[in-house]
């Protein structure tokens, strides 16, 4: 290609959301040229769409915080299957990277003694999210991006250019990774991307990689993700060699606005319930206390008059049920609108205008105001909101060393963020992404400078390129195929029908041959008009990608015969201690994916011992409490 | 329930382009974004539009609606008479790359220019204390999703492209506006808003703030308190002083 650009880095981050964002600073921090690669432009990732919070117990609020308890909270969320050493670091590192931004100058509210506060939030036993309103994702990717300018102001004042050391590639989409060297020998060698608005191909010479992609929620129908998560790097590190872990676990959201249509699946941030809203359904009745589980009975109020209290005297109370972990929320929705006991577009209703006074309401939750105002004419200071599951996050990704992100199988490949699998389990805690993003971009970062360190240059193997730069242009050869928008449009209708917030053996086979005849015609993407910003390529190139990542999905719920999370199987609606002990790992095979059981490590006596016998024992097996020294309850 | 509307969209790269018509259906509660979706999945698959958050929350969305510069996401269909032409264009201040997209990097060099956020030598992170009262201001112009709407809209820049060179924009002197605000910020950039990022083109017609979809006061709550504090500097031989040789010199 002779009008390919060509650039050599220490380390390109494909991402600039939170996870690639911090990933780039501690590299750049540790001396090395970064790249930092996104489909959209700079600020406008996921993570600028984050509401609620991020979690870190820093203390400020409750005095009783700290990071075992913020460990114990995610190992419970995610029904013990988190990878415990995730959980570990991720708990003690969070408040340091969330002091951090301060100063790197985020302006989180403040408590009275000046401090940053933090508010309640589904499934933490203490106020632990910090955050600004409902727009603390905003700040937090402002706050990164700003970090990154003063980078390069600091690398203008030495070296007179603001791009010597870091180098944003807004609007440029990767679309292949590269390795060189066989068996043993084979690493991370470059990138292939090409710029949106010229269709100009870009390749980079790198040696290490950070995938910071995100997630896949695109997938679903009903979703309040985005146009960019297609699993883009999900699947470029399965494709270089890598391997995804715990992928049937997705995480629906339970609030989601169902009406009108065109909005439905957009997020209503769960501090409307930290805040003091209560769900209910067309009788009126507060019905989360009749679906508060065995292994949460003692941590959730019973009475909606224990549950109020709570509000005002959390040391003394028990919990409201609406606070219960997500995926709990989502199916006692889904059981509701069954059950005929919906409100009128097929949702429950949700209520904060019973609640607190109008003016707080806007206080705590001004984009939540605007958003039912500007999008469906509905003023929650007065009536109810309408609301329903949407998915939201993917639980499982990229199979990474827990203290480095290195991935698994891949040397000089990394992975944060979103697009990395382990730390939440099989359910994700809110506020625990924006966290995760933190912790695990900055020690992504770290070990990819580290690695850089030692590691030769590689090669790249031109055939190999362009062999890649023909495939993405092949959509254009077709005079006549299929429309990429048509096939997306069925995998998400498929998805969401088949392998959705319950799923059954049956409904999931269907989907897998669904998404057979779905690749096969993806073989046929037809597109028109030419290079320059023509979304319809864009996503022709993003398709087989997203084709590959729901049948890894499909695929590891079909395998998984247990209930647990994200997960929801209603031919196998129990939880079994004996696949608490089981990661399903998706790897390729030939075109499509081959899952596998793998061991799941169990953590060590020291954090065991945070946990009481009697919880631990609804959990694991019995040889893994005696191997703990706990008895069973 | 669901009607067929009349667009126009501008098509086109560069240097050309034209207004091309669509006949599109629409339904209860979408917005333009919606039918715009609509129109490239079934009839102009390369039709170029940027979106994310289709909520408000991103500030992609940008473009102008019947000549008035909006938020795609925010602009319902219920706002428009049912047999009337709805007319999309891209940003008027900005070079067109292909149909609505346009290219934005303007904004992200003036930006750039903006001296970074110094906190106090020695504060070591975890020890930071502020009041609410103190980060409220700041905080409103953080709310900004860096949709470049005012940067559009202001005339000094709608209309002047020479003007680009020598003044930043709103959004731009809004942030140094910010960092002034910030309560634990040491340096002081009011000269450089003066006399490099141009403060003095704005002549306060408030037209930025009447567009901004976060309701910021950008004219009343930054632009004219940074113009007062830059006057009240130049005023104040110690202070000056104080500025050049950089230690704390806030005029609260
Ligand atoms: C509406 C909403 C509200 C949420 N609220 C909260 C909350 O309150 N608290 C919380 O903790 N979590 C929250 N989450 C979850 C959290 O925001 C996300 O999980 C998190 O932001 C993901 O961050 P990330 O850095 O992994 O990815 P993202 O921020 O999504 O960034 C991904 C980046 O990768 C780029 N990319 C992807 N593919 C490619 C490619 N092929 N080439 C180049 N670049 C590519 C994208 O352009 C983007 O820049 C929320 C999510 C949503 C959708
Ligand atoms: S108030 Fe100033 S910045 Fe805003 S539009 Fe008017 S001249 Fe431009
Ligand atoms: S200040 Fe308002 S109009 Fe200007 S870029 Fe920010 S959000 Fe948009
Ligand atoms: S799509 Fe995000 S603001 Fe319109």
């Amino acid at each position: 290609m002779s009008d390919m650009e060509r650039y050599a880095f220490d380390v390109v981050v494909i991402g600039a959301g939170g996870a690639g964002l911090r990933a780039a600073i501690a590299a750049r921090e540790a001396g090395k040229s970064v790249a930092i690669l996104s489909k959209s432009l700079f600020g406008k990732a996921h993570t600028v769409m984050a509401e609620g919070g991020i979690a870190a117990s820093m203390a400020n609020v409750n005095p009783n915080d700290g990071w075992k308890v913020h460990f114990c909270d995610t190992m419970r969320g995610g029904k013990f299957l988190n990878q415990y050493r995730m959980a570990e670091l991720h708990a003690r590192e969070a408040p340091d990277r969330v002091w951090e931004l301060e100063s790197w100058g985020a302006l989180f509210d403040r408590t009275k003694d000046g401090k940053i506060s933090q508010r309640n939030f589904g499934g933490h036993e203490y106020p632990r999210l910090a955050h600004v309103g409902d727009r603390t994702g905003l700040e937090m990717i402002r706050t990164l991006q700003q970090r990154i300018v003063a980078l390069q102001q600091e690398d203008k004042r030495i070296h007179g250019d603001y791009e010597a050391r870091v180098r944003v590639f807004a609007e440029c989409s990767a679309t292949d990774l590269f390795t060189t060297g066989e068996g043993d020998e084979q690493r991370v060698s470059g990138v292939l991307a090409y710029w949106r608005p010229s269709g100009t191909f870009v390749l980079f010479s790198a040696k290490a990689v950070v995938i910071a992609t995100g997630g896949i929620g695109k997938s679903f129908k009903v979703t309040s993700n985005s146009w960019e998560y297609t699993g883009d790097g999900h699947a470029l590190a399965m494709l270089a060699g890598g391997s995804l872990v715990n992928m049937e676990f997705v995480q629906f959201h339970p609030t989601g606005m169902v009406w009108p249509p065109s909005v439905k699946g957009i997020l209503v941030t769960e501090s409307v319930r930290g805040d003091g809203g209560v769900l209910t359904n067309s009788e009126g009745r507060r019905f989360m206390f009749d679906y508060i589980p065995d292994v949460f009975r003692d941590k959730y109020a019973t009475t909606e008059e224990e549950a109020d209290r709570w509000y005002t005297d959390p040391d003394n109370n028990k919990r409201p049920p609406e606070l219960l972990p997500r995926d709990e929320v989502a199916r006692a929705i889904n059981t509701e609108v069954k059950a005929g006991r919906g409100s009128p577009h097929g949702g429950v209703f949700l209520d904060v205008s019973k609640r607190l006074p109008a003016e707080t309401i806007k206080a705590k939750l001004p984009s939540m105001w605007h958003q039912f105002k500007e999008l469906a004419d509905v003023d929650i200071t007065l009536e109810p909101m309408e609301v329903g599951p949407t998915c939201h996050y993917v639980m499982g990704g990229v199979e990474v060393d827990p203290d480095s992100q290195a991935v698994v199988g891949v040397r000089g490949l990394f992975c944060a963020g979103e697009a990395a699998g382990g730390l939440h389990g099989s359910n994700r805690l809110g506020g625990n992404s924006l966290s995760d993003l933190l912790v695990f971009g900055r020690r992504a970062g770290d070990a990819a400078a580290e690695y850089v360190a030692g590691t030769p240059e590689g090669t790249l193997d031109e055939a190999q390129v362009q062999r890649a730069i023909d495939t993405a242009l092949e959509p254009f050869s077709r005079a006549t195929g299929e429309n990429p928008y048509e096939i997306q449009s069925e995998l998400q209708q498929v998805m969401n029908d088949y392998v959705g917030i319950i799923r059954t053996k049956h409904e999931m086979e269907q989907a897998l041959k669904l998404i057979d005849d779905l690749k096969l015609r993806a073989r046929e993407l037809s597109v028109v008009g030419g290079r320059e910003y023509n979304p319809g390529w864009h996503l022709a190139l993003d398709l087989p990608k997203q084709l590959l990542v729901s049948e890894a999905i499909a695929r590891s719920a079909l395998t998984r015969e247990e209930s647990r999370g994200g997960h929801t199987r209603d031919d196998y609606p129990a939880m079994e201690p004996e696949w608490r002990k089981v990661n399903l790992i998706c790897r390729i095979d030939g075109d499509g994916v081959d899952v596998v059981s793998q061991p799941l490590p169990l953590m060590p006596a020291e954090l065991a011992a945070l946990f009481d016998g009697k919880e631990l024992s609804k959990y694991l097996t019995e040889d893994e409490l005696s191997a703990l020294g706990k008895e069973k309850a | 329930m669901g009607y067929l509307a009349k667009f126009r969209l501008w098509r086109g790269d560069h240097g050309t382009g034209s207004l091309v018509d669509y006949e599109v259906e629409v339904n209860e509660g979408e917005v333009v974004l919606d039918v715009l979706h609509r129109i490239q999945a079934t009839q102009a698959n390369d039709l170029a539009i940027r979106w994310n958050c289709k909520a408000g929350k991103c500030g992609s969305c940008s473009a102008e609606v019947n000549g008035r510069p909006r938020l795609m996401c925010l602009t319902r269909m219920n706002t428009f008479e049912e047999d009337e032409v709805v007319t999309v264009t891209p940003l008027r201040a900005f070079p067109v790359i292909r149909d609505l997209v346009t290219d934005v990097s303007y904004n992200y060099a003036k930006a750039r220019e903006v001296p970074a956020f110094q906190p106090p030598e020695g504060l070591q992170p975890g020890e930071y204390r502020m009041a609410q009262e103190d980060v409220q201001r700041s905080q409103e112009f953080r709310k900004c999703i860096e949709c470049f709407l005012c940067q559009n809209t202001c005339h000094a820049i709608r209309d002047h492209e020479e003007n680009k060179r020598a003044f930043a924009g709103p959004r731009v002197l809004m942030r140094v506006a910010e960092l002034d605000m910030h309560p634990l910020d040491t340096l002081d950039r009011k000269r450089m808003a003066q006399d490099d990022l141009g403060l003095g083109y704005c002549n306060i017609t408030k037209c930025c703030t009447e567009v901004c979809p976060e309701h910021i006061h950008i004219t009343d709550n930054a632009l004219i308190p940074l113009k007062e504090r830059v006057a009240d500097q130049k005023y104040d031989p110690i202070r000056w002083l104080g500025s050049k040789i950089r230690v704390r010199s806030k005029s609260e």
